[in-house]
């Protein structure tokens, strides 16, 4: 089991993305949904179907109608029959929604085949690893950062994800691969984590996580600090050890050197 | 269409059962068709507070299961026809609450009544979240204690994420209960003010009850508090609902009105 950006994070998490009143008949969502990726390193349709069979047998109900990606990052080959992977994976109820990780003309093929196309998980990391991963600490929760890549740095659009309701004791909310920006307090027993920064316009009283998969230069700023933890790039601290003077007030929390720095924000 | 209000709170022992009462018995004394519905299966204590429990012959559970009919386990309250109580299941444990059967349930009292008042377990479990998934409306009881306002923090978060109106992109509307409240501990510090409370939950105040002597007799004996209009609870009950129903009133009893010395001198010589 993989998900689609390598990350797994509570289903909670997505349940708590703000409510707007009025309902349009459809809504674009930044959204995590688990997946299977089918790793494939190479393909002889007979031995496939046969691998194929065997692990749906270890698992009948859990391979029943189940949507996988199909993952290309170690098939060296030139070509590969699509058409027949396809055949053989329904003949297992097993339904290929997209590849991943497909060289240029792979994709061309599996784009005629009515497959999607989504990156290498790799390069998806590396868009906001752009320094190199400090992490010596992990933060308690955080969710696993992949291994340091030195990929080409791609600029990507970052989505923010906007809450604009207080985020209740026990509730979780992640923003993935962008900035977390909260219109309300986030309570005593809330977590809130982001790839990007963390913005908290009202009272932040639980935990905020910002650069979770590494991004040192990512900042937390809040309109009045009283969190329980704060954490960038896994770097963190306990409320104990906010410095006093930043607390109830506007504070912003970045690291430098490997240390955690609070910021009242005096303008 | 009726509308179905839960009172709630997470925490235990907050004064869920006894506001339940008193504002399902305000509703019915202004003229609202009301039912009330004890959802603490197993654990049954609403009937007590509203003196009908030697009239208990089925209960919410039976009617779920088909073994009776609403008209059989509906309750009619002496001191008020427009109120009805439906009784839980004192037998039985809180899994014997469908969802199907609460909602057939609730759709059948719909059509009869203005009013569904849910009165939940404490908790955040299965009973809890049975009785605040088909809130239109949420009364989150809370004390002013630390304890008390996280648990009800946390409510809040299950109405947002786990309510019929969360999943289908609405919001439940929620309404702060201040309940033992009691303005010289406040002073002392004893207690958590109404705006700290108000300043972490962040909902609307629909009234705070004074910490009183009145709450607790009446509830021992049968007649909810609210029946008792010379009392402060009584009046801070009646004021909860009048705002429930869309008045603005300002919040009384939140201040200690007998306080200083001054005040006391020129009392006692008013009265002199």
């Amino acid at each position: 089991m993989s998900s689609d950006t390598g990350t797994t994070i509570a289903p909670e998490a997505h349940k708590s993305a703000e409510n707007p009143p009025v309902q349009p008949s459809i809504k674009l969502k930044a959204s995590l949904a688990p997946m299977t990726a089918l790793e494939l390193t190479s393909f002889e349709p007979k031995q496939f179907s046969e691998e194929l069979a065997a692990k749906v047998a270890q698992a009948p109900s859990f391979f029943e109608n189940l949507p996988v990606v199909i993952g290309l990052e170690k098939y060296e080959e030139p070509s590969l029959d699509f058409e027949r992977l396809i055949e053989i994976c329904q003949a297992h109820q097993v339904k290929a929604i997209a590849v991943r990780g497909a060289s240029a003309s792979l994709q061309d093929v599996a784009r005629n085949h009515g497959l999607g196309i989504l990156a290498k998980q790799k390069e998806r990391n590396a868009a906001i690893d752009t320094d190199t991963p400090a992490a010596s600490e992990p933060a308690p929760q955080e969710p696993k950062a992949d291994e340091p890549a030195k990929v080409e740095i791609k600029t990507e659009t970052q989505i923010s994800k906007i809450v604009h309701h207080p985020i209740r004791s026990g509730q979780q909310v992640y923003a993935a691969d962008g900035d977390l920006i909260i219109l309300a307090s986030v309570s005593a027993g809330a977590e809130i984590l982001a790839d990007g920064n963390i913005h908290v316009y009202g009272t932040l009283r639980g935990r905020a996580l910002a650069g979770v998969k590494g991004n040192t230069k990512a900042r937390i700023f809040c309109q009045s600090m009283a969190a329980e933890l704060v954490s960038v790039a896994g770097q963190y601290k306990i409320s104990e050890d906010i410095p006093s003077s930043t607390i109830g007030k506007p504070c912003q929390v970045y690291l430098d050197e490997q240390t955690l720095n609070f910021q009242k924000l005096e303008l | 269409m009726a509308k179905i209000i839960v009172i709630t709170s997470g925490k235990g022992g907050v004064g869920k059962t006894t506001s339940s009462a008193s504002i399902s018995t305000g509703l019915a004394l202004k003229g609202h068709k009301t039912v009330v519905i004890d959802f603490d299966v197993g654990l049954r204590n609403l009937d007590l507070i509203m003196n009908c429990e030697r009239r208990v012959v089925y209960d919410f559970v039976n009617v779920i299961n088909g073994e009776a009919t609403l008209n059989q386990a509906l309750i009619k309250d002496k001191h008020n026809e427009n109120l009805y109580i439906l009784p839980a299941s004192q037998t039985r444990d809180k899994d014997a609450l469908t969802q199907d059967g609460v909602e057939k349930v609730l759709n059948e009292l719909s059509e009869r009544f203005d009013f569904i008042i849910c009165d939940s377990p404490a908790g955040i479990e299965h009973g809890a979240q049975m009785a605040l998934y088909f809130a239109d409306e949420a009364i989150v009881v809370t004390n002013p204690e630390v304890s008390s306002v996280r648990d009800s923090d946390r409510i809040l978060g299950i109405l947002q994420s786990k309510s019929r109106r969360a999943e289908n992109g609405e919001s439940v509307k929620e309404h702060l209960l201040l309940t033992r409240y009691n303005p010289i501990r406040v002073e002392k510090g004893e207690m958590l003010s109404v705006d700290d409370v108000k300043e972490i939950l962040a909902i609307k105040l629909l009234g705070v009850i004074p910490e009183s002597q009145s709450v607790l007799s009446s509830s021992n004996s049968g007649v909810p508090v609210i029946h008792d209009q010379s009392t402060d609870a009584g009046q801070a009950y009646d004021d909860a609902v009048e705002r429930l129903l869309g008045a603005e009133k300002p919040q009384r009893f939140i201040t200690n009105e007998k306080k200083g010395f001054f005040k006391r001198m020129f009392k006692g010589a008013a009265t002199a």
